[in-house]
């Protein structure tokens, strides 16, 4: 019987039968249909999505005339932080552009966090000009909403993963509340320094990392931005498939956050006035990449027929289908990417 | 789509900018330039009509536009107003809001 290579969600190498690909292609669909309450994918689209993952070659792309665009999360940090090459971030971006052919790039800082660089904007801006002064491509601002570190110590507001275990739950939730005033006033803030900097976005990454008090941030800041920066675009990324309710009871236009899939969030984020959508899947280690790949598939088809805006799909490591490894293997990333595009109708990366 | 080898970078403009889903920024794109939107990815292409407009190429020609010089150009050529070119202008006094 023939075997196919392919990976676990962990990044591994494991070889499955036709059978047993088919088998984990269906369990998938079938967990993302149920947990969503969405479609299935089509038998054709499964078939498809089959050949993508048993196609010959190390690598795989999209049919042509199908390719998309990408932005990206802390992209200028890549080689900068992440991979600690001596550069400064405006010149990563020129890196970005001229050598690694992005289509856009965002700056952010070492601390990827909006309360962190509301303190040193100062020196942030500067290096969103230069970086505006020589490239072509859209330069974006990112950083996250990341409400918890609005807790005290390091904050002034009461710690709710404190709070909660001593049954403290309106304390709680009285402590979210206020962590989302300060997070969209420092998220406006830093989007209208960034404005005047020349920035063409800003990327609001990891929306709902905290929770649902988390997300609501992410969209009461979109709000503002797009009310007093109506050209500046905004990217509303989410942080997982399944916004967490750290708060419970916290609602947006009518709609409870706590629980939303990719295909209602995206739904609030068009509602607050965000230009692109970063949807996410999480990657179950312990299940195959065939497994994790139709799964993912499944809600971005379910999120890309419900959103009015353009997709970008996260694929990153741990996500859109990707393998929780710190070095993504080039054969799965593709076969990812190439299913996402072409059965999930993403609109970018 | 490969960002300034091909037309990438004007592609996703139209989606920060416009929210457009990606066949509708390619379309919008294409008719800028005249072409088909299965030809905004092809590099050969592109690199001939980003010079031929001015738009900035990864391996810059000399005496070619570059950085936000290229950017006035795409300015103009799609019909979209990027925030850069807008300050620019601003701050070296060549519109009426200009210091």
């Amino acid at each position: 019987m023939s075997e196919f290579f392919t990976r676990m969600g962990d990044g591994s190498g494991v070889y499955m039968t036709a059978e047993e690909i088919r088998e984990d292609i269906l369990k998938g669909v079938k967990d993302a249909a149920d947990r969503g309450k969405i479609p299935e994918l089509t038998q054709e689209e499964m078939d498809y999505l089959y050949k993508i993952i048993t196609m010959p070659g190390n690598i795989v792309g999209v049919e042509r005339g199908r390719e998309v665009v990408s932005t990206s999360d802390s992209g200028s940090c890549k080689m900068t932080y992440h991979a600690n090459i001596a550069m400064e971030r405006s010149m990563a971006v020129l890196v970005s552009e001229k050598v690694l052919g992005a289509d856009s790039v965002d700056i952010g800082n070492m601390d990827y966090s909006y309360k962190a660089v509301k303190q040193i904007i100062h020196n942030e801006t500067p290096v969103m000009e230069l970086a505006q002064l020589n490239a072509v491509m859209p330069v974006l601002y990112g950083s996250m909403p990341n409400l918890g570190l609005y807790t005290k110590p390091d904050g002034p507001v009461e710690n709710w993963s404190e709070l909660l275990p001593l049954a403290k739950i309106d304390e709680a939730r009285a402590a979210q509340e206020e962590a989302v005033e300060h997070a969209v006033r420092d998220i406006v803030f830093v989007a209208g320094e960034m404005y005047a900097a020349g920035a063409d976005g800003i990327n609001l990454d990891t929306c709902g990392a905290s929770g649902d008090a988390d997300f609501l941030a992410g969209l009461l800041a979109t709000e503002k931005i797009k009310e007093k920066y109506p050209d500046l675009g905004v990217e509303f990324g989410a942080a997982g498939e399944f916004v967490l309710g750290m708060h419970g009871k916290i609602e947006y236009d009518g709609a409870k956050i706590a629980g939303l899939y990719p295909h209602k969030q995206v739904k609030l984020a068009e509602k607050a006035g965000a230009n692109i959508f970063g949807a996410v899947v999480n990657t179950n280690t312990n299940m195959s990449f065939p497994w994790n790949i139709a799964r993912t598939v499944t809600f971005v088809k379910a999120c890309t027929a419900a959103a009015e805006i353009p997709v970008h799909v996260n694929v990153g490591m741990g996500v859109g289908g990707i393998p929780m490894s710190e070095i993504p293997p080039i054969d799965v990333v593709t076969r990812a990417d190439k299913a996402l595009i072409e059965i999930g109708k993403a609109d970018g990366l | 789509m490969s960002g300034i080898r091909t037309a990438g970078d004007l592609v996703l403009r139209m989606q920060l900018a416009k929210s457009m889903k990606i066949d509708a920024a390619k379309q919008y794109v294409a008719d800028k330039l005249g072409v088909k939107p299965i030809d905004l990815s092809d590099s050969d292409l592109m690199a001939e009509i980003r010079a031929k407009y001015g738009f900035g190429r990864s391996f810059d020609l000399n005496k070619s536009p570059k950085g936000i010089e290229a950017k006035f150009n795409i300015a103009r050529k799609i019909g979209i107003k990027i925030n850069s070119v807008e300050l620019f202008m601003a701050r070296a006094g060549l519109n009426k809001e200009g210091a």
